[in-house]
Parts: structure tokens; sequence; C-alpha cells
């Protein structure tokens, strides 16, 4: 066991223990939508930091989620553990499909088929009257919420269990020999290749991982809001939440979107009580205009440079 | 005669309607020093791009060891144990030196070494290539011919059989051009096969056992270098008529 798998350990019984602590249904709602943003960084991460190929098209891979729960518990009526299963399935084959298609455009031009992707997906499922269309689809929260005393906690306990889930895989991933092959990639790809890297094969790994957490991270989503619509589910501020928090973290370690989407989260959640909801575009766009010209590595690049250049100094003066 | 390392039969490759080398063929003995050499755009750099298979060519076969590598993906071929390193050097800029070493270490070269012993290694190239003490440097602070080294560094880490040196000196002092070829010999010396592309020719004719001229994508001369001195065609090819 090592230090991480007992670090992941406590976050889950601490996040039992909230569940036992406290009756306040708002910090559950809020606890979701940052662990929300906690899994959708640490997949674009994956992507977007360790491999260095940006996704605009996150908004797709989440609604993808979301919208595959939504027909399967009308079709079906299946346990919604089955219902995150599948959504990170056929997310995962979608971030495969799209990676064969697409990767092997460099940096805008697959940027710009991401988004693209995104929109044909809303199209579609604007279309399909099957799950609502544009008009959007109601869902019933089950009656059974185990042994948590409403429907809200246990979602949000399942989406820690995702986060923890989605985390450690990032954690494991670059630590490992094939993380070690993904910053190769964004290094510099055919320097890569030409040192044995299969880097078509490692791409492909990463982007189905990216589309599979991606569609975890939406499945449990309608049956948080009980409405989803087209316009909610592939909204670009999903994207936008997606890309900011790692860039606001660091995107070069797994720790780094955590922290994005923690502090980012945190910033959004209390604004949206405190002033408005509205502000909170406002509030991504000008944190994220801030870190890009002043911290492009984020706040573990800042931390890493403030101790590096703290050794230095000491070296220098010895 | 040994059965040659390296077997390049008739290369052709175009870019649009550029034709880049108009089928050129080229072998190379195991453990054989060749020079690479032509005036600029003759096609030496897309010739050695087509052996590493960073560019697939559009006619021609690549035999390596006994083996059609023609249609093999880059990474294959580095496995084989074909490795370069690139003119303008192209470091893994987020890692120190000694990471740079494991990723040919652990993908190229990884079923011809002990696993677990890759840091070791490392190390042992390192202290080879002389850039031992800057082994956990991040890459980014090296000078031009530190960077060089880190270049033959990582093409040694993936144990290669063949190594393609793309003017790996260019822009250097004398003295250090001196310091790469010895590195060079040396390399040689434990019987790695050398491509070295160079326009110092001073290095080229000492270091080559046999040098190919190429010009205009074309071959117009193969042989030692006291020859290929003397050859008209090379002259022309250089001085113009």
């Amino acid at each position: 066991m090592g230090k991480f798998s007992i670090g992941a350990g406590a976050v889950l019984l601490a996040g039992l223990a909230f569940t036992g602590a406290f009756d306040n249904e708002f910090y559950f709602f809020a606890g979701y939508v940052i662990l929300q943003g906690v899994v959708m960084a640490t997949a674009w991460n994956i992507l977007g930091g360790f491999t260095g190929y940006v996704n605009f098209g996150s908004a797709g891979f989440f609604a993808v989620g979301a919208y595959t729960s939504v027909a399967l518990n009308q079709a079906f009526d299946l346990p919604l553990p089955l219902l995150i299963l599948a959504g990170g399935l056929v997310c995962g084959l979608i971030g495969l499909g799209a990676g064969f298609l697409t990767l092997r455009l460099k940096g805008i031009y697959f940027a710009i088929a991401t988004l693209a992707m995104s929109i044909v997906l809303e199209t579609a499922v604007t279309n399909w009257e099957y799950v609502g269309g544009a008009a959007g689809a109601y869902i019933l929260t089950p009656e059974n919420s185990l042994f948590f005393a409403s429907y809200v906690e246990l979602l949000f306990m399942v989406m820690l269990i995702i986060t923890v889930a989605a985390v450690a895989f990032a954690f494991y991933l670059s630590t490992s020999r094939i993380g070690q092959g993904l910053t190769a990639i964004r290094d510099d790809e055919l320097a890569a290749e030409c040192m044995g890297v299969p880097t078509l094969r490692l791409k492909l790994i990463s982007a189905t991982a990216m589309g599979l957490f991606m569609g975890m991270a939406g499945a449990p989503y309608p049956f948080f809001v009980t409405f989803v619509d087209p316009i909610s589910a592939f909204s670009l501020f999903i994207a936008i939440n997606a890309i900011a928090m790692p860039l606001i973290g660091g995107t070069k370690v797994w720790y780094g979107p955590v922290i994005g989407a923690l502090i980012l989260g945190l910033t959004q959640e209390i604004t949206t009580v405190t002033i408005s909801s509205e502000l909170n575009l406002l509030i991504v766009g000008l944190v994220l205009i801030g870190f890009i010209t002043l911290a492009p590595n984020g706040i573990v690049g800042l931390v890493q440079g403030f101790s590096r250049r703290k050794r230095t100094d000491g070296r220098t003066s010895a | 005669m040994d059965a040659p390392l390296l077997d390049v039969r008739g290369i052709v490759k175009s870019f649009g309607g550029f034709i880049a080398l108009n089928g050129v063929s080229i072998h190379l003995d195991p453990g054989e020093r060749l020079g690479l050499i032509g005036p600029n755009g003759s096609g030496k750099t897309t010739m050695i791009n087509c052996i590493s298979g960073a560019l697939f060519n559009d006619d021609g076969k690549i035999i390596f060891e006994g083996n059609d590598i023609t249609a093999l993906p880059a990474h294959r071929r580095a496995r084989l144990g074909i490795a370069r390193s690139f003119q303008i050097p192209k470091p893994f800029r987020s890692m120190t030196v000694i990471e740079n070493l494991f990723v040919p270490l652990e993908y190229a070269a990884r079923t011809r070494i002990d696993h677990g012993r890759v840091e070791e290694e490392a190390l042992a190239i390192l202290e080879r290539i002389g850039l031992v003490d800057l082994a956990h440097k991040n890459c980014g602070e090296l000078t031009q011919i530190n960077m060089r080294k880190l270049e033959l560094a990582r093409a040694l880490a993936a144990r290669p059989n063949l190594l393609i040196s793309d003017e790996a000196m260019a822009g250097l002092s004398s003295e250090e051009v001196d310091e790469i070829l010895e590195i060079l010999f040396a390399l040689n010396e434990g019987g790695v096969a050398v491509i070295m592309i160079e326009h110092i020719m001073r290095a080229v004719m000492r270091y080559s056992q046999r040098i190919v001229v190429l010009d205009a994508g074309r071959k117009i001369a193969d042989g030692p270098p006291d020859e290929i001195v003397r050859n008209p065609d090379v002259e022309r090819a250089y001085l113009g008529e």
C-alpha cells in the first residue's frame, strides 16, 4: 500500500463522515459540482497536460455521458453504477474514435477538430427525440438513497468515488512507463517516435482515458439536476472550466488539475451564493487571463519556481 | 563478405512536385563508418528521415539486418536498432538530462537491456559522453555543445546497431568538433555502425571509411575519402562548372 492509496482511502472516509455530520443539502450540491470539476479537469489533463493535445470538446464528452444515462435509464431503468460504467464506456469509445480521426492533427487544428466534434454531437442529441430532443428530459430521482439522508448525499459520495478513481488513474499513469512516453510526446513527438515510443498508440490510450472519465463525470448529472437539455449539458462553461482548472493548477503533474479545480470550483460556488451566478464566467475568464500571462505553469509551477530560486540562492551564498 | 547491415535500394521521395530523392541506393556493412555529404538541398536529411522512419519513401526498399523495414513506423525501427540524432537538437525539454535517456532505454532498448538497470545504464552512457555531472540538470540549461552531446547520449541509450548522426557538429568550435569526433570514434569501436552527415569537411574526411555524395537527389559518388576529394563530379557539385 503506497502513500497514495492511503490518502485516497482517507479522502473517501472523510467524505463519508461529511455526509454523516451535515444535513444542509447545499453543502452536498456545492461539493458535487466542485468534485465534478475535479474529475473533468483531471480527465482533460491526461490528454491536454500529460500529452500536450488541447481538447476544446470536453462538454461533448460530458454531455454524451449524461445522455447515455438518460437513454439507458429510460430504456432499461438500470441502476446508477451501471449507468456510470456505460457512460464511461461510450465516451471512452468516442475518445478512441475521435483520436483515430484527429490525433494526427497538431496544435490548433486538433483543438478546432474537438470543438467541431462537440458541436456535431450536440446537433445529434438535439434531434434525438427519444431523449427529449431540444426540449430536454426530466429524470425522476430514485426514492431509495441507501443509508444516506438524501439522494444528493448519495450522489455526492458517488462523485467522490469517481473523483478518487480518476485522480488515482492520473497518478499511476503519470508515474508509469506510459506516462513517461506521454511526456516525451508532449515535449517532442518526432523525437519520441524515433526513441521507440509508439506515439499513436499512447495518444489513443490517452484520448480513451480522457473520454472515459469525462463520460463518468457526466453520467450521474441527469440525476443531480433532474432536468437535462442539450444547451445545459453541452454548455461552453463546462468545456472552459475543464481547460481553465488544469491551467490554473498546473498541467504537468497529476495534482495540478486537482488544485486548480478545488480553487476555481470553490471560488465559483462562493460567488454564486454571495454575488451572482452570472459573475462566474467573468471570474473564470479573468483568472485564466491572469494565469496565462503571469504564471503559464499554474500554481504548481509558481511554487516550484519559488522553491528552486530559494535553493539556488542558498547555493550561491554558501 | 558479411551481409550488409543496411541496404537501401532505389529510394524515391518527393514532396509535391519536388523530387528530393530520385532512386538512391546505399549499403552499409556492420560496424562501418559512412559519411554522407552533399550541397544544401541535395537530399541528405530526407535520406536519413527515410531510413529512420520519420518519413516514408514513395518507392524503393530499405532492408536492415536482412529484414524489410520499408513499411515499419519509426518506433519499430528504433527497437530494431536504428537510432538518430537531430540536426537541431530535440531534447525532451521538461525532463532532466538523465530522464531524457530513460525514454529510449524504456522504449527502444526495452527488450535488449536488463529491466531494473535503467538508471545504471543511463549513468554509464552519460559517463561515456561526459555529461554525468549534469545528469540532474534540466536540459533547458545546457550549453550548445552539451545539447549536442545529449542528442548523441540519447541516441546511444536506444542501444543502436546503426547510429545516424545528423550534423552533430554544426556551429561548434574546432576543439568541440574534436571532442564529438572522439565520442563517435569510441562508439564505433564498440561495434556501432555510423552514418555521419556533416558539412565540416575536416571532420567527415577524418571520420569516414567511405563517403557517399548526394547531389539534387541522386548519388554522384561512393568511395573512400581520398578518392572522393579527387572526383570531378563532386567538385562540380560543390563549386559549379
